[in-house]
């Protein structure tokens, strides 16, 4: 049995495409899914923080400490954690698809409290100027924070993705596929370097277009 | 217009306001006056419902504000249109978007409303700006934008609080003459906040002083300043400082009187009195004028002042 030469080594030949696929996918629906969740959740913590909109010291600590356990939770630890659940919902505990269940519960709180920082940076008197205007509590969510916040919103939301690129290698360590999952048995596992060094370029390359296009959305939407 | 009624406001046990008695006839530019934690912020924030004042009533255009909640307060503020000191406008719309936002709020229809903000745009003299967003204009083109949105819902009263001190002074004169020629276009009834006598000198019909809490004093503008006890009188036309020679100072308030009278009774006394300084301005239409003059005699100083006291002209002697 030949070993193969550099970069001429079917992990690359074969495999490389597809674990990129994976690794797309993985990001791309975990941050859309911790978009969709987090968002509303970090709007939820704003508005119940003193002097806001809909002030509820209660459960505005109730959220947080739930948000608080979710980002201290070491990820590999809640990857097996959620083992159970992941089969309720997904059927399996294995593929990218079980590793979006894992990913997405990390993600949440991490963007949630993103969002609650950038909505503190929305200048109070634009809020009491809506509130002047006969504007609602919901009114104000829509057409003053939320629009307001916009670029920080989508720089937390690039931030987001960008960590949830380096947790799929994680979750690439316990089956769930992914450029992460092929460096570690390729490259690490057998001492194929090249296989090593094209997961990593590729990824570099991936978080850095992430990055590119978060930045020019943030810049686009930013009329301060 | 705007009704006060025994107003009464406390935080935790502080008192911040307390007998708030004040009435603004329809129409009128009122100026409210006092230095910071007079509680000149706590006042207009009753005035619009963001604060319920713990005794007492405020009623405007005979809408009780102070009773109201939810979305009864909410409709009764959108016949209030606010300008703040930094205009408050939201980065992420245009300027027309920005006007358009409490017809938005609303409900009016979308042509309805893009038409109505243009219009207003027009009326603060921006229309060619409609497109900007608040990053790209002046502080004073903001606040005029900021003016535009508040006249946006047809509002019958326009409460400005420290609407122009942000702005430089000949910003502030251009701001505080849109103000007075909306009073006269759409005979809205205007209530400023300030504590810069200037602008209360420039705009306002009539004036109320906050201290401590509690009204001053409060009256038309005239009246204030004829009132030569008043403090706020003084401050209101202040002589310019220094300028004051050697000899006998004589203050003189001019109001009713042409100079002319004034002028001979004190050549009558003395022919070496001169003036040193003087104020002089238009308050709602009358001439009013402060002025000092330095007599080098005491004795012809003292009967100066008699003199002038008897033909109705206030005068005292200063130094």
């Amino acid at each position: 049995m030949n070993t193969p030469t550099w970069f001429d080594n079917p992990a690359i030949t074969v495999e490389l495409l597809p674990s990129l696929g994976e690794t797309i996918a993985m990001t791309a629906w975990s941050t859309a899914i911790a978009i969709l969740i987090g968002l509303p959740l970090g709007i939820w913590l704003f508005v119940t923080t003193k002097h806001s909109l809909a002030p509820n010291a209660v459960l505005h600590q109730v959220l947080s400490t739930i948000v608080n356990i979710g980002r201290s939770i070491p990820f590999i630890v809640l990857i097996i954690a959620l083992i159970p659940f992941t089969r309720f919902v997904v059927g399996t505990a294995l593929g990218w698809q079980a590793a979006v269940v894992a990913l997405t519960i990390s993600a949440i709180p991490f963007y949630a409290r993103l969002v609650e920082i950038s909505l503190h940076e929305v200048a109070g008197g634009k809020v009491e100027a809506a509130q002047m205007m006969g504007a609602s509590r919901g009114q104000i969510i829509r057409q003053v924070l939320v629009p307001e916040a916009l670029p920080g919103l989508i720089s937390g939301a690039t931030v987001t993705a960008v960590a949830l690129v380096n947790y799929t290698a994680m979750a690439g360590a316990v089956g769930g596929g992914g450029l992460g999952d092929l460096a570690i048995s390729y490259g690490y596992n057998r001492y194929q370097a090249d296989v090593m060094l094209a997961c990593v370029v590729l990824l570099v390359a991936f978080v850095g277009l992430i990055q590119l296009i978060g930045d020019r959305l943030a810049r686009l939407v930013d009329h301060r | 217009m705007i009704e006060l009624r025994s107003l009464r406001k406390e935080f935790a046990g502080v008192v911040a306001l307390e007998d708030i008695d004040l009435s603004v006839p329809a129409g009128e530019i009122h100026g409210i006056v006092g230095r910071s934690g007079a509680g000149k912020s706590t006042l207009i924030r009753c005035l619009t419902g963001l604060e319920r004042p713990t005794a007492g009533t405020v009623t405007i255009d005979g809408v009780e504000i102070s009773g109201r909640r939810g979305e009864e307060l909410r409709r009764a503020r959108r016949n209030i249109g606010m300008v703040f000191q930094h205009a408050n406008l939201l980065d992420s719309r245009t300027a027309l978007g920005n006007v358009e936002h409490p017809l938005e709020i609303a409900g009016t229809g979308k042509r309805e409303r893009r038409a109505r903000a243009q219009e207003l745009l027009e009326l603060v003299g921006l229309a060619d700006r409609a497109g900007n967003h608040p990053a790209q204009l002046s502080g004073g083109q903001q606040q005029r934008v900021g003016i535009a949105r508040a006249l946006a819902a047809d509002p019958r009263i326009l409460l400005c609080d420290e609407p122009t001190s942000a702005l430089d002074s000949g910003t502030t004169r251009q701001i505080l003459e849109l103000i007075r020629s909306l009073r006269e276009r759409l005979g809205i009834t205007v209530l400023i906040i300030t504590h810069e006598m200037s602008v209360v000198r420039e705009v306002c019909d009539s004036v109320t002083l906050l201290e401590n809490g509690r009204i001053a004093r409060t009256g038309t503008l005239l009246d204030v300043i004829r009132d030569t006890d008043s403090p706020l009188g003084r401050e209101l036309l202040p002589l310019p400082p220094g300028g004051a020679g050697e000899g006998t100072a004589i203050e003189v308030l001019l109001t009713d009187v042409p100079l002319r009278r004034l002028l001979d009774i004190v050549d009558r006394h003395s022919a070496d009195a001169h003036i040193d300084s003087g104020a002089i301005e238009t308050i709602t239409g009358s001439p009013v004028s402060r002025l000092r003059f330095t007599v080098g005699d005491p004795g012809a100083a003292r009967a100066l002042v008699a003199d002038l006291d008897a033909a109705g002209i206030h005068a005292e002697v200063t130094r």
